[in-house]
């Protein structure tokens, strides 16, 4: 085997390396991943990655936001210091619903987040891996695993054929270690 | 696929020809990359400046209490308040753009959230100082926060609405905060991947370790969607309760239930002039006007002559509930605030919000720049002056006519308003100096599908309907930043 791990062909156009991945699968060769420099839709299809499943994880923690602010009013209000406030009744609900609201926003949307940064290990000061530092300003770059798929000349040729404008043969996995 | 072609009746919403993904970056990071120029500089100190006088007004508050206001016993919110609703107004912009129109499919957003967001936080940082510092002990500002008897005295009142409005303003600030910086992580990565030595760490720091793998696309997408859904109605229902402030006491003027709307209209309406004031500028100074194109300002101003229509018919349905109530305090409140001794405010407000705004009805002046601009001048003056005649005229004549008084601003609480907009741009030029002031990943997006270079190919493909192409080419005539020659002969 030789040293090569990945093999990245580098795109100008988005649509070019869409037509390689097709290539590529076509000829039973496997992705690793797609690094893009901004959103690529339908690219999920094509890869077969499963739907995201964060809106359920943020419905949970609207949810619980829901109920916590419910809880926290209620038990301030009716249980451990109820108060007479112009004869009112200690636990009103239609004045609750504001304050409801706002913290099923708030654990909505840093649930939803925390969940984002933990499935895709994001978080401050992690070391990037990154396999061509020009993916996140104008290359559209497929890699693919050189170990798993043995025949590099016609993955070559493939890529070219897409148009993919350079080919890269590395042999560590990723240069933001440097 | 990630490109089709866009009907050709829609204007382009990238201008200029041989745009890259290459370019875009370039110009995008040019005044993150290198050194800043004289008007930056300029900007920075004369900024710089206000936000110290804003420090030295706050800290006499501080020291001395709010005392050193302009406040009397009837008077007792002015200037203060007023302060924090104009910035809260304000703050509205940039989570209605990036929210709002998002959901919308709205993509002329996608080149003007990140500025208008980055406005929206410091807008709310701006108005929530004024919070801190009307509380007069602002060393006990933990007080509204639901914390257990023996910390204080009692729980909070929850039926209050300038509780929720802790939690509004708070809930506001957090998930602004959270959205624009999630939306940044891309952005940030392009900067620490150019980047070298010191600039990296930093960057990459702040980055977290973004790549840009499908997984991480996939998820980002999706984060932005369900954001943008829950800030919508988060947006809404912050100058709601803000508007609750009033309308739930039992004040006449405050009284009355057309506020939520009404206010939520005025913040939209302040929040849209405030971008426009910024994103005239900033286009200029950073040459981005292939990017926030005649397009962008002109659906801005349409924004604001919308709104500013909307308040004004609740203006005068505010005038006509008072008279039609029949109720005498009420009636007086507004007869007092036309032709009382604040008329002048009244004015002001009237004509900056109601009809100098109403010339955006003319295309010659939504899409002329210098106008634009100086209408939303005046209609962030308008603005302020809407919030000072709630709030000061109907305090200052309560139902007590032997405690009518003026209300006149001491030189702190002048040094606190000039300062807070010193702090509020400060933190704008230190902004577009270390982060992308355009969402680069959202604009790349538009690159194949709504250019104007996209479109000219389409044109010279020449299979459009020659009626559709005629209309395409007469819109593009009030594009400052288009080749107009270049159509000619296609």
């Amino acid at each position: 085997m030789s040293k090569i791990k990945y093999i990245l062909g580098l795109f100008d156009d988005p649509d070019e390396m869409m037509n390689g991945i097709d290539k590529l699968k076509q000829n039973n060769f496997s992705v690793y991943d797609v690094y893009t420099p901004m959103p690529i839709h339908g690219i999920e299809a094509k890869l077969g990655v499963k739907r995201s499943r964060l809106p359920i994880v943020a419905f949970c923690c609207g949810i619980t936001g829901t109920c916590t602010a419910l809880t926290l009013m209620w038990y301030t209000l009716s249980y451990d210091w109820p108060m007479n406030i112009g004869g009112k009744p200690n636990f009103a609900l239609p004045d609750f619903v504001p304050i409801s609201f706002e913290l099923t926003v708030l654990f909505c949307a840093f649930g939803m987040v925390s969940a984002f940064f933990i499935k895709n290990h994001l978080f401050p000061g992690r070391a990037p891996r990154v396999m061509e530092l020009r993916a996140t300003t104008d290359k559209f770059v497929i890699a693919i695993d050189a170990n798993a798929n043995t025949n590099h000349t016609h993955i070559d040729e493939l890529l070219k054929e897409a148009g993919a404008t350079e080919i890269k043969h590395n042999d560590r996995k990723y240069v933001s270690y440097e | 696929m990630s490109s089709h072609n866009e009907s050709i009746l829609r204007e382009p919403l990238i201008t200029g020809k041989n745009i890259t993904y290459a370019r875009i970056t370039e110009e995008v990071l040019w005044p993150v990359e290198n050194k800043p120029n004289k008007a930056w500089w300029i900007g920075f100190i004369v900024a710089a400046m206000g936000a110290s006088l804003w420090l030295v007004a706050v800290g006499y508050t501080f020291w001395n209490g709010i005392g050193s206001w302009g406040l009397n016993k009837t008077v007792g919110w002015a200037w203060d308040i007023t302060g924090f609703v104009w910035w809260v107004g304000i703050g509205h912009a940039g989570t209605l753009i990036s929210a709002v129109l998002l959901l919308f499919r709205q993509n002329w957003r996608n080149s003007i959230n990140r500025s208008a967001e980055a406005m929206t936080i410091f807008a709310v940082i701006c108005a929530a100082t004024y919070v801190v510092s009307h509380m007069g002990r602002p060393w006990l500002a933990y007080w509204p926060l639901p914390l257990p008897n023996q910390f204080g005295s009692l729980w909070v009142n929850f039926n209050s609405p300038l509780v929720w409005d802790v939690f509004a303003i708070s809930t506001y600030f957090s998930v602004s905060l959270v959205f624009w910086y999630v939306g940044l992580l891309p952005d940030i990565a392009t900067i620490r991947d150019r980047a070298t030595g010191l600039r990296r760490r930093i960057y990459s720091i702040m980055s977290f370790g973004w790549t840009g793998s499908v997984k991480t696309w996939q998820r980002f997408e999706i984060v932005s969607l369900v954001l943008a859904g829950v800030s919508t109605p988060l947006v809404l229902s912050v100058h709601t309760i803000v508007s609750m402030d009033f309308a739930t006491s039992v004040i006449p003027g405050w009284h009355t239930t057309i506020f939520p709307p009404y206010f939520v209209a005025g913040a939209i309406f302040s929040g849209f002039a405030m971008v426009q004031t910024l994103l005239l500028i900033t286009r200029k100074v950073l040459g981005l006007e292939n990017y926030i194109t005649m397009f962008h300002i002109e659906s801005m101003n349409k924004i604001i002559v919308l709104t500013g229509s909307i308040v004004g018919v609740a203006y005068l349905t505010e005038l006509f509930i008072a008279w039609y109530s029949g109720a005498e305090y009420e009636q007086y409140a507004f007869l007092n605030r036309i032709s009382g001794p604040y008329w002048w405010a009244y004015a002001i407000m009237m004509t900056c919000n109601v009809i100098t705004p109403q010339l955006f009805w003319f295309e010659k002046i939504r899409t002329h720049i210098g106008i634009s601009w100086i209408l939303s001048i005046i209609v962030n003056i308008g603005m302020w002056f809407e919030r000072f005649v709630i709030i000061v005229t109907s305090l200052h004549r309560d139902y007590l006519p032997s405690s009518w008084v003026m209300f006149y601003p001491t030189w702190v609480d002048i040094s606190i308003f000039i300062g807070s907009i010193g702090v509020f741009f400060t933190l704008f030029l230190l902004f577009i100096r270390v982060l992308p002031s355009v969402a680069m990943a959202e604009v790349r997006l538009l690159v194949k599908t709504s250019s104007e270079q996209a479109k000219l190919k389409l044109l010279q493909e020449g299979k459009l309907k020659a009626e559709e192409a005629e209309f395409y080419k007469e819109s593009l005539g009030k594009y400052d930043s288009v080749e107009q020659g270049a159509y000619a002969n296609v």
